[in-house]
């Protein structure tokens, strides 16, 4: 098996066999960061610009150290920092990085569909999709699945189940796209303000109701409401959100008692799930972010390293 | 001089013509008509055999952006008219979103003087709105007497229904139309595209039909009420249709155009995140588009518009979400419809129609024509000959469209302003 993309822009277009193949090249990665020495020289001497023109604080550390533990250069640029405030378009600040002669760039960008904006400009880079708008954001996907293979053993015959903000959410995009790839059910459940019938176009059951959504439900994923909520009038408020959808221990051990919880973060507390279920054992939040180094390390290497098997032996420093 | 065409198929909707006939121009003027071979040729006659071509009356568009004053990097008044002549059309309307907006006679003035030597002829629209803000009126008298042929704040609605009500009732005693998009600006606030299965996955914001429905569904209501004329600009939806079919047989004074491309291309043109298929109004589904060819062929939809709008390359290089909306029309319009007509979805007859005298009766103009004494404003048109539109023919200054090496079947060859052939495709 191989990944034979040059890209990662999204789970979109991937095969069963690729995000198997992904997933498996990640697990290999997970034991470097339980090492003493945690590096590896796979990427000496490759460049890796993380461009991140949209607030990040977990991705693009999670991709920074996952590029430093393969030994390559980091350079981070955050929109705050670098000239788009200063009116520079995507394009120009691309054509500028480019310029520099980066082997990959991580883009995360307010914008859906910046990736294949990019690809155009930079058709010799490897680029990689940290979040584009409300588009995609595969790596999150991957981590989430990498997390759900961990725990439960499999990714087969599951029912993975959204909960909460999911039309303003790339996460459960790139979620859906892998799970509908693997045949597994994706159910989303929300207000039918967010759960838009579209969502079964896509093949996703839509609820509007906890207590129905949840019987049979393998894994609970937690998306965030975002706070900007009452400009788009998606729920009266968050309170009232939370009335009906806010995840807790009783309500998981009664509708659905072995699912785990997933969440991509950051969490708000009290609103979308309670902090007992958030930091109790069905709770693999953490478990989740420690695997994106891994993914992130996989990827990174399967794009730049130029070669598709990796074994950690050979690697040793 | 005079010129005679000779062995053409006239379509003349209008009149009812839909044969070979001889026609006779002479000066800026049509001379005769006549079967073919009575009108005899002398010798001040240049003859110009058009055997197996038709004609038709000079296409007009009531529906395009000429961006001059203000965006001559896009397009300008000289610029567009060769487009259209290009395109077929001898005649086109100018909506007034310049810098600054068509609401005075000065900005008429300008767009007229412009106007004069520009290859094809211009008709100002005017605003209905100062600046098209939507806020007060604009000055209907004056634009008319300037010569704006109707008003318009196309691009935006007028989204407050009392200034709506009150410019309809005062462009009654003009004898103008109000040519109106219709969008409800909080339904589809933030949209890219049509909302649907495909926005969604693509994570755009998108448009639902609804937004362009309730407004409809309003300005039928005030064509309603006051009487004032009101016709739809780009009309996109299946359910806007319905809704206009049903003012019609209400006898609600109201008229509509489709966009070709609304016509024959669908959303899933924006695959790929394609800026070039971002429009406004957005590319439907294939529903809407059934549903607006059996409106135009029913007159529900009386003529077709191109919404010709020009961009610069950067303003289309760019986020989806940030790109311009609107693509060129002027050169492909006659080529989509001779396609659509080529493949039985409509009739050459109604095409031509709607691209003729009912583009004019929805503004209320009495149509052009194919005989004695009319202008001569004259298309000359092949159903038959492939044409695929590329950067080499393009005569706007701007190159946006998803259209560019397309095949089409059917365009224009010579194109007759004022007895003057002001386009001939080059062989």
């Amino acid at each position: 098996m191989s990944y034979n993309h040059q890209h990662l822009l999204g789970i979109s277009g991937l095969t069963t066999d690729e995000i198997f193949f992904l997933l498996e090249t990640s697990q290999k990665f997970v034991e470097i960061s339980e090492r003493s020495v945690k590096k590896v020289p796979a990427l000496r001497g490759k460049t890796i610009v993380n461009l991140f023109l949209e607030p990040s604080t977990r991705t693009r550390t999670s991709f920074e150290i996952a590029g430093k533990r393969l030994s390559a250069d980091v350079i981070n640029i955050s929109g705050s920092s670098s000239s788009t405030t200063k009116g520079e378009t995507l394009i120009d600040t691309v054509l500028n990085i480019k310029s520099m002669r980066p082997d990959v760039i991580v883009l995360r960008h307010a914008y859906s569909g910046s990736c294949e904006l990019l690809k155009k400009l930079v058709p010799n880079t490897r680029i990689i999709n940290a979040g584009d708008g409300l588009h995609e954001h595969p790596t999150q996907a991957l981590l989430d699945a990498l997390t759900i293979k961990q725990e439960l053993g499999t990714l087969k015959d599951l029912t993975v189940t959204l909960v909460g903000d999911a039309l303003r959410s790339r996460v459960a995009r790139s979620n859906i796209l892998l799970h509908k790839t693997l045949g597994n059910k994706v159910r989303v459940v929300a207000p039918p303000t967010i759960a838009h019938s579209h969502f079964e176009d896509l093949g996703v059951e839509v609820f509007y109701d906890l207590k129905k959504a949840l019987p049979g439900s393998d894994v609970v994923m937690s998306l965030r409401m975002k706070h900007e909520y009452q400009k788009d009038y998606y729920v009266p408020n968050l309170d009232e959100y939370a009335v009906n959808f806010l995840l807790t221990e009783s309500i998981i051990s009664k509708y659905c008692p072995s699912a785990k919880i997933l969440a991509p973060g950051p969490i708000n507390r009290g609103t979308e799930i309670t902090s007992e279920l958030a930091d109790g054992p069905r709770s693999l939040i953490f478990k989740q972010v420690t695997n994106g180094v891994a993914v992130r390390m996989a990827v990174l290497f399967l794009l730049v390293a130029g070669k598709n098997d990796y074994s950690p032996s050979e690697e040793e420093v | 001089m005079k010129i005679l065409l000779k062995g053409g198929h006239v379509v003349d909707p209008f009149l009812g013509i839909n044969e070979k006939k001889d026609i006779l121009v002479n000066g800026d003027k049509i001379e005769a008509v006549e079967s073919p071979n009575i009108i005899s040729v002398r010798d001040e006659v240049k003859c110009i055999d058009i055997d197996n071509l038709y004609i038709s009356p000079g296409l007009v568009d009531i529906h395009v952006h000429l961006r001059e004053p203000g965006q001559e990097w896009k397009e300008t008044i000289a610029s567009g008219a060769e487009a259209a002549v290009a395109g077929g059309f001898t005649d086109v309307c100018c909506m007034p979103n310049t810098k600054p907006v068509n609401d005075s006679k000065a900005v008429t003035d300008y767009i007229l003087d412009k106007a004069k030597l520009a290859k094809a002829k211009i008709h100002p629209i005017g605003a209905i709105t100062m600046q098209s803000k939507g806020e007060s009126l604009a000055p209907y008298g004056e634009l008319t007497e300037a010569g704006c042929v109707a008003f318009s704040d196309d691009g935006r609605p007028v989204s407050n229904s009392q200034i709506m009500r009150r410019a309809l009732e005062y462009c009654k005693m003009l004898g103008r139309v109000l040519t109106v998009h219709e969008e409800d600006l909080q339904l589809s606030a933030g949209f890219s595209m049509n909302e649907s299965a495909l926005s969604l996955s693509m994570g755009l914001k998108g448009m639902p039909d609804a937004a362009e429905n309730v407004m409809i569904t309003r300005d039928i209501e005030l064509a309603r009420l006051t009487k004032g004329r009101v016709h739809f600009c780009h009309v996109s939806t299946a359910r806007g249709v319905q809704l206009i079919k049903r003012a019609k047989e209400d006898g609600i004074p109201v008229t509509a155009e489709v966009s070709p491309h609304h016509l024959f291309l669908d959303e899933k043109s924006v695959i790929g995140f394609n800026t070039q298929a971002k429009m406004s109004m957005p590319l439907r589904s294939q529903v809407d588009i059934d549903a607006l060819l059996d409106g135009l062929n029913h007159g529900i939809i009386d003529c077709i518009a191109s919404d010709h709008a020009p961009h610069e390359t950067d303003s289309k290089n760019i986020e989806f979400d940030l790109a311009s909306f609107g693509m060129l029309g002027l050169q492909t319009t006659l080529p989509i419809v001779l396609t659509l007509v080529s493949q039985g979805k409509i009739s050459l007859n109604r095409a031509i129609e709607s691209l003729t005298s009912s583009a004019w009766k929805s503004l209320d103009y009495s149509p052009k024509s194919i005989k004695k004494d009319q202008p001569a404003d004259i298309t000359i048109f092949d159903p038959d000959r492939n044409f695929i539109f590329t950067d080499k023919i393009n005569k706007s200054k701007s190159i946006n469209t998803p259209l560019f090496n397309r095949e089409f079947k059917g365009c224009a060859v010579m194109t007759m302003v004022n007895g003057i052939f002001q386009y001939e495709m080059s062989k």
